[in-house]
């Protein structure tokens, strides 16, 4: 066991876990942040997405004796983030949810996307989320809730 | 739950009508129904003569605030019945929308859906089945409000209006339902309620969005595995590799010797099978844990499936005849078709994992004399018994919540409920704690209840015309239902959820003979969504574009001719992708081909066309156009939805890497790099959905987009190519 200090969603946050312990499970169990989610643990499926150091990163496989200094943003700051809002508002616009459980994953690396490229083409969003599981393959409206986000930020 | 309609539940009602309604605790209207045989209630007739001994349970709660709390009767999951339910008794109630609040109902004896007879959800049913149910509830609670604005008024109910949760008298009086509630309460319930014009609706049939959108996007919705309660731990099971192996011993020194570790036992599992149980603080403690620990395995009688060596057999069986399904016509017609005007055709099929995105779980908490459990169920009914078994208990001494669901896909629908058998067994060893179990994914991957392999073999004589005179078709895959409680709709030992979309098919062939094997083999299969139309309309309809090809015509006048005049939904389907394809599929680019392909399932009938081109030696889907007949499409945008995402979810079938394989016993697979469901650049880059326009009853939409996918697209790829793609997963082209 030691002890983390960790800056998650602006805000100081401390840890007593194993160094192992990957920064998913300890945002859903000793954070009590559930929003971000286990769907394979190897990093093939992007459920577990949040942002480390302004970048998409896989919580599954990242252990939090190696987050750092980095500044980590999950799902639960999105309602506040001038992106996220957009395109959270972009995926109830567009109805895009059924099963909704990868759904924080593909918002994440939506957001992370248009944070960057604020005009996506098909072949930027196909990069960009194709490496994200959505079983229920709502991928249609989520391409198409991307459009209209960025459609938006302009 | 409120805390008023638990409160209620608690106590002890009058029996003596379906509904019964309440002031509840705060001041607002509570709804029961209780006691329903779905026939009698739905005529409004006579009262149960004899009540079973258990609460009523509320379907419909008004509350002081004005907020209309609507119990779901089944689990959400993705389908959108957490959305339509509610907009079905929302409409009839003429309540506010704004104001609606669903929730999924817990187990319970009134839950049970209407046709089945068992809390659940399956077979496209959700909206089918409590259609009727809904509107009747909504109807009825609203006729109790108006009566008892009319007597507060004075006035006569016909002369009351109903709208936005407000009823209106005929002197400009009106009340807002919350606060009639307590004396609608004191209201006679209806025994016979007139329903809504269907061209008055205000809700059904029309685009709304999902009541759990927001909360799926802020991440603030619970599902099951996101549950914490005081004290909780999380247990993982170390699983036998081979179905119904035991553990022999285990050394579990390094295992407790983790901080965090609580508890390390062994539990019987699936088959007959023990495995080894890790309880701890946390799950990645219990992971490392399960790790750590040493098993000896003992495979003394256990089956090693291997299938390489099942394909072979199967094959093999596929060249006999099997139990009869459907023989019709003449058996020898086939045998006076000259060799040169038949096709013969074998199709293989995989063992499938669902893998819904959510990997499995099940929280259960012991305390005695009672127990309380939380699991995203499509069985509410099995598990909450399988729970109760476990521990020794009644089962209405287990409280039973229903979770939401990360997806199912006839996952959550195990009729030996063997998830919650093992969180049982965990917390009945742990008596007083909650534990929660977690499947990892490669738990799940391993775990067995797949869509069983399968083997076809179809031999078909070509008429004159060119259409087929003669079809014999053989079937080779385990029964679902085999040692399940729905064995007994087994008939002749011919397990229809083998043959389904094939014995029934709608093509008009006359000398028809279909039959089929079920061979024991040591995997645990299960229905993967839309069952036996996952293979047999991948066969009917490769065949039938095959026959097409041939006879040189076009494969949807192909269909529409060869299509029985009563496919009334499927020759409406083909008539409207017709004319919402013909423009894009004359004028496509160099190097794409369009698919065709029509199926009918679960009361819907599909037909869809696909613009494919080949792409890094994979099927590029550029476009899909669906048109659907589905009865009254309660919330088209949800329609929509289903098929938009369930063609790609269809599309599984045909990723390189989209089975599992036994070798030895031992499942290939471990993870989402083994099995490769599709990702975006997989699946369709656009699909548009056209809906008939019906004021038929509806039909299901969770399952009919699945079968039409798979066969549209390779009857592209042969287009392309020239091959024929008989044999899944489609590892090449």
């Amino acid at each position: 066991m030691a002890k983390y200090q960790l800056n998650i969603n602006g805000q100081r946050k401390e840890v007593t876990v194993d160094p192992s312990t990957p920064l998913l499970w300890v945002l859903r169990e000793d954070l009590k942040m559930t929003g971000t989610k286990y769907g394979c643990g190897v990093s093939a499926c992007g459920a577990c997405t949040v942002h480390v150091g302004g970048v998409a990163t896989r919580s599954c496989m990242l252990p939090v004796a190696l987050v750092g200094e980095r500044p980590v943003v999950t799902i639960e700051a999105m309602s506040e983030d001038p992106v996220g809002r957009v395109v959270q508002d972009a995926w109830v616009e567009k109805d895009v949810v059924q099963c909704g459980y990868c759904q924080s994953g593909q918002i994440m690396t939506a957001v992370a996307l248009l944070k960057h490229t604020s005009k996506p083409t098909d072949d930027n969003i196909e990069e960009s989320m194709g490496g994200n599981i959505c079983r229920c393959a709502t991928y249609v409206r989520i391409r198409a809730a991307i459009k209209v986000a960025a459609g938006k930020l302009k | 739950m409120s805390s008023a309609t638990t409160k209620a539940r608690d106590q002890q009602l009058d029996r003596r009508n379906f509904l019964r309604v309440t002031a509840s605790a705060a001041g607002g209207l509570l709804v029961s129904l209780y006691l329903g045989s779905p026939s009698a209630a739905q005529e409004g007739g006579p009262p149960n003569p004899q009540p079973k001994n258990y609460p009523p349970d509320a379907f419909v709660n008004i509350r002081p605030d004005g907020h209309v709390v609507i119990q779901v009767n089944r689990l959400e999951f993705g389908q959108g019945v957490h959305t339509a339910l509610p907009m079905i008794l929302a409409d009839e109630l003429d309540a506010d929308w704004s104001q609606v609040v669903a929730e999924l109902a817990p187990a319970g004896e009134v839950y049970k859906d209407p046709v089945f007879g068992i809390q659940m959800v399956g077979g496209s049913g959700s909206i089918a089945h409590s259609f009727q149910q809904y509107r009747e509830l909504g109807a009825k609670t609203r006729a109790m409000l108006v009566a008892a604005a009319a007597k507060r008024w004075n006035v006569a109910p016909e002369q009351c209006r109903t709208q936005e949760s407000v009823v209106r008298g005929p002197g400009g009086q009106s009340a807002k339902y919350a606060e009639l509630a307590t004396e609608a309460a004191r209201q006679p319930v209806p025994a016979n309620v007139r329903l809504k014009n269907p061209a008055d609706f205000r809700l059904v049939g029309k685009n709304m969005r999902r009541l759990d959108s927001r909360p799926k996007c802020d991440g603030s919705l619970k599902f099951g595995l996101d549950l914490d309660l005081p004290g909780m731990k999380v247990a993982m099971v170390a699983h036998p590799p081979v179905f119904g192996a035991k553990v022999k011993g285990f050394d579990d020194k390094a295992a407790r010797e983790l901080e965090g570790v609580r508890e390390v036992f062994e539990i019987p599992v699936t088959r007959g099978g023990t495995g080894v149980a890790i309880v701890a603080d946390k799950f990645w403690t219990a992971k490392r844990a399960r790790d750590l620990l040493k098993i000896e395995w003992d495979f003394n009688g256990v089956e090693r499936a291997d299938t390489t060596r099942l394909r072979e057999q199967y094959t093999q069986l596929a060249r006999t005849a099997g139990l009869k399904s459907i023989a019709r016509g003449d058996a020898k017609a086939l045998d006076a078709v000259a060799a040169s005007n038949r096709i013969v055709a074998e199709y293989e099929f995989p063992y499938l994992p669902h893998a819904p995105m959510e990997p499995l779980n099940t929280t259960v908490r012991f305390d005695g004399d009672r127990a309380e459990a939380w699991a995203g169920s499509q069985f509410q009914t099995f598990d909450q018994m399988a729970i109760a078994e476990v521990l020794g208990l009644k089962p209405d001494r287990v409280t039973f919540h229903t979770e939401m669901a990360g997806g199912g896909f006839g996952r959550r629908a195990v009729t030996d409920s063997h998830v919650q058998r093992e969180a049982a067994q965990i917390a009945k060893r742990m008596r007083g704690t909650p534990v929660k179990l977690i499947w990892s994914r490669e738990d799940d991957i391993r775990g067995g209840y797949y869509r069983p392999m399968h083997v076809h073999r179809v031999e078909v004589g070509i008429g004159a015309d060119g259409m087929p005179a003669a079809w014999r078709h053989v079937i080779v895959g385990q029964s679902l239902l085999v040692g399940t409680p729905f064995a007994m709709m087994m008939k002749d030992g011919v397990d229809n959820s083998s043959v389904e979309g094939v014995s029934d098919t709608h093509y008009n062939i006359a000398n028809f003979n279909v039959s089929v094997h079920h061979p024991n083999v040591n995997v645990p299969v299960l229905w993967w969504r839309s069952v036996g139309h996952t293979h047999s309309a991948y066969v009917m309809e490769t065949l039938i574009d095959e026959l097409a090809a041939r006879a040189k015509m076009d494969p949807i006048a192909y269909r529409r001719k060869l299509l029985k005049p009563e496919a009334k939904k499927l020759h409406a389907a083909l008539s409207l992708l017709e004319a919402k394809s013909a423009a894009w599929r004359r004028k496509l680019p160099k190097g794409h081909a369009a698919g065709i392909s029509c199926h009918e399932s679960f009361g819907t009938g599909v037909a869809c066309a696909v613009d494919v081109s080949i792409e890094n030696k994979r099927p590029k889907i550029h476009r899909v156009t669906v048109a659907v007949d589905c009865g009254l499409a309660v919330n088209p945008l949800t329609v929509e939805s289903q098929f938009q995402a369930g063609v790609a979810f269809g599309l599984s079938q045909l990723m390189a890497k989209g089975a599992i394989t036994f070798k030895d016993g031992l499942v290939e697979q471990r993870n989402f790099d083994g099995y490769v469901p599709p990702y975006m650049p997989d699946a369709p880059v656009a699909v548009d959905v056209h809906i008939v326009p019906s004021a038929e009853a509806p039909s299901g939409c969770g399952e009919p987009p699945v079968p039409v996918i798979s066969p549209a697209v390779v009857n592209a790829l042969s287009r392309l190519t020239g091959k024929r793609y008989r044999s899944l997963p489609l590892v090449a082209l």
